[in-house]
């Protein structure tokens, strides 16, 4: 085991990491201010990966797809959230479950309807094809590498957005007392929508970003949806800086482990199971986590403070 | 039991399922059978989930797992040869029984949304356990070369695996129905309404709760063992989220909290799907939205359309926090 293969699969890690972390900043924030289990945030994801492919394909650029599939899936959040989500709010997370439970069978259905059960292609910008030398011996994807830097601008984004504008102060004080905030005269409403536009937005970047690297196809949001909310909750929910943390944590956990667990296993136990035992347990890796997590801190590593 | 509207549709409802061998024989669709013998082994798992989800408000995210358990105690059998039912009945009740005693230990500790977590947690970890059973088909899954034999009763015969499945359903009915009327029923919803004031008046809660939740998860292994003879075939998908996801869309959408909602919530959704799949091969698109619909303007599930006025079946609040 090299050590040039320990930095790629860690940067693979990392990359995976900060597109979990896309992910999770709006589930977090719908979740903590608004009180709303969203299944359907994985299909937000799936549709900005759509968006991102059909932009491509009509366009003829993959770039300008993957610019055109941001503000495609933040309508589209916008129109979810108006239609049906606005009236869970006040209700109980098990009709919420059952209502965006409904969305996933939709929103895969209706991909199915438009592009069809195959996968579709999503072409690299060419710009962006090809590897890169980090240093000498260490060549990377630059496609992966745009993924992080991306995603790193936008964590900085998102930080200066929650803690240094009137909106991040809203929404920070949303997400600690929402009947306060209400109290005081704030549109609620419009500050739900506001949010919940947001999240979709960036789980439509993260879709169209990682489209090139995984297949369009309907359902390609739902294992995704689920490492979300096991970031989510090991962040603690509602705490954006949490959600980075865990997002990272899971990815690199992830990532390494699936790398090199079976390896480890079987030079420790020279047997072709011990080699599929790793595979398993490299899978349940973050659910350990997750589980350990819970069981010592049970509302998360970072809790948004006043709740 | 007070024979009102919804009771009388739910008796009709049961009569008609005793009878319907005979019409599928009548009018010779064979289909018709194994159909509602699915309808009604995962209607006794939605009776499972419903003791601690309806009436104990802690939802589990992650039953699909236990119900995998009992599918697979009878493939394992069967694989390595052993026939005979006591053998799968006794492997997928232990197996199931040993490991959410475990399980619910660790998941009773936490509440609210984290519940939900953790037990997903759990039934992910089961889904990759499964996949890595290579000599069990791994990611494929395996078929199962024969039924489960019960002294002179056959479960892969369909009209002894209907009519088993169909007793049972009713047997878990009556007991979820004689035990969330009696005492330990009495401590596990008044758990749900409020915990701490029932640790205060002295009940030791947790107990209470792990109890249920192991009452739940046999149950959900019997409806396993049932459902490997109906498809004759386990794989890791059986405890894929989705299939937990759909236990809870069962219970909900009958009405949380009652005795009869999980079935009426598996008649209709199952329905539903093989309906609309008649006509359009598109049927989710038509099934998520009616799932919105049904939670957007049917509070307290379809039984609790049929509620009299202001009775309205209570629905699971759970505390947020």
């Amino acid at each position: 085991m090299s050590t040039t293969l320990l930095l790629i699969q860690t940067l693979n890690g990392l990359q995976f990491g900060i597109m979990l972390f896309l992910m999770a900043a709006g589930l977090t924030l719908v979740f903590g201010i608004m009180n709303l289990v969203n299944l359907a945030h994985g299909s937000l994801y799936m549709m900005g990966a759509y968006f991102a492919a059909a932009g491509a394909s009509w366009s003829g650029n993959p770039l300008l797809g993957i610019l055109l599939a941001v503000p495609a899936t933040l309508l589209l959040g916008v129109l979810v959230e108006l239609i049906t989500l606005r009236s869970l709010y006040q209700r109980d997370h098990l009709d919420q479950v059952l209502c965006t439970f409904g969305l996933i069978l939709f929103f895969n259905e209706l991909a199915r309807l438009l592009w069809g059960s195959a996968a579709i292609p999503m072409p690299i910008p060419e710009a962006l094809r090809g590897f890169v030398t980090l240093f000498p011996g260490l060549i990377y994807p630059k496609w992966r590498l745009a993924i992080i830097l991306v995603g790193l601008l936008v964590a900085l984004l998102l930080y200066l957005l929650i803690s240094h504008t009137r909106l991040g102060m809203l929404i920070r004080a949303g997400a600690s007392n929402r009947p306060m905030v209400g109290a005081l005269g704030v549109n609620i409403s419009l500050l739900f929508t506001l949010v919940f536009g947001l999240g979709a937005a960036l789980a439509g970047l993260a879709g169209a970003m990682v489209a090139p690297l995984l297949s369009v196809e309907p359902g390609m949001g739902d294992p995704i949806l689920i490492l979300t909310f096991v970031v989510i909750v090991i962040g603690g929910i509602g705490s954006i800086r949490g959600a980075f943390i865990a997002a990272l944590l899971v990815g690199l956990i992830d990532t390494v482990g699936r790398a090199f667990l079976p390896a480890l296993l079987r030079e420790l136990f020279q047997t072709q199971s011990a080699s599929t035992l790793g595979a398993a347990l490299a899978s349940m890796l973050i659910y350990i986590l997750m589980a350990a997590v819970l069981f010592f801190r049970p509302r998360g590593l970072f809790p948004p403070k006043g709740q | 039991m007070r024979l009102d509207l919804r009771t009388l549709l739910v008796l009709l409802l049961l009569a008609g399922l005793a009878m319907l061998p005979l019409a599928a024989a009548l009018a010779g669709e064979p289909y018709w059978m194994r159909f509602w013998a699915r309808v009604m082994i995962l209607a006794l798992a939605a009776v499972g989930l419903n003791l601690i989800l309806g009436f104990g408000g802690l939802v589990s995210f992650g039953h699909a797992m236990y119900v995998a358990i009992g599918a697979y105690a009878v493939g394992i059998l069967r694989f390595h040869g052993v026939e005979g039912g006591l053998p799968d009945l006794l492997l997928a009740l232990v197996a199931s029984g040993f490991l959410s005693l475990l399980i619910g230990a660790v998941c009773l500790r936490t509440s609210g949304i984290f519940f939900i977590m953790i037990t997903l947690a759990f039934a992910q970890m089961s889904y990759f356990f499964f996949v890595s059973l290579e000599n069990y088909g791994g990611d494929d899954g395996m078929r199962i070369a024969s039924g489960t034999r019960l002294g002179p009763l056959h479960l892969q015969d369909s009209l002894t695996l209907y009519y088993t499945s169909f007793l049972l359903l009713c047997a878990a009915l009556f007991l979820s129905w004689r035990l969330v009327r009696s005492r330990f029923g009495m401590v596990i919803r008044g758990a749900r309404s409020n915990q701490q004031r029932m640790a205060a008046l002295g009940f030791p809660t947790f107990r209470y709760r792990l109890t249920a939740y192991v009452i739940s998860a046999v149950i959900c292994a019997l409806a396993g063992v049932l459902l490997a003879n109906l498809t004759l075939y386990v794989s890791p998908a059986y405890t894929h989220w989705t299939r937990s996801g759909e236990l809870l869309v069962m219970v909900i959408l009958g009405g949380l909290g009652t005795l009869f909602g999980p079935l009426v919530g598996a008649v209709v959704l199952l329905l539903l799907e093989d309906v609309i799949a008649h006509f359009t091969q598109h049927w989710q698109l038509f099934l998520g939205p009616i799932l919105i619909l049904v939670v957007l303007f049917a509070r307290g599930g379809l039984l609790g359309l049929l509620a009299p006025r202001g009775k309205a079946a209570s629905s699971g609040g759970e505390p947020h926090g």
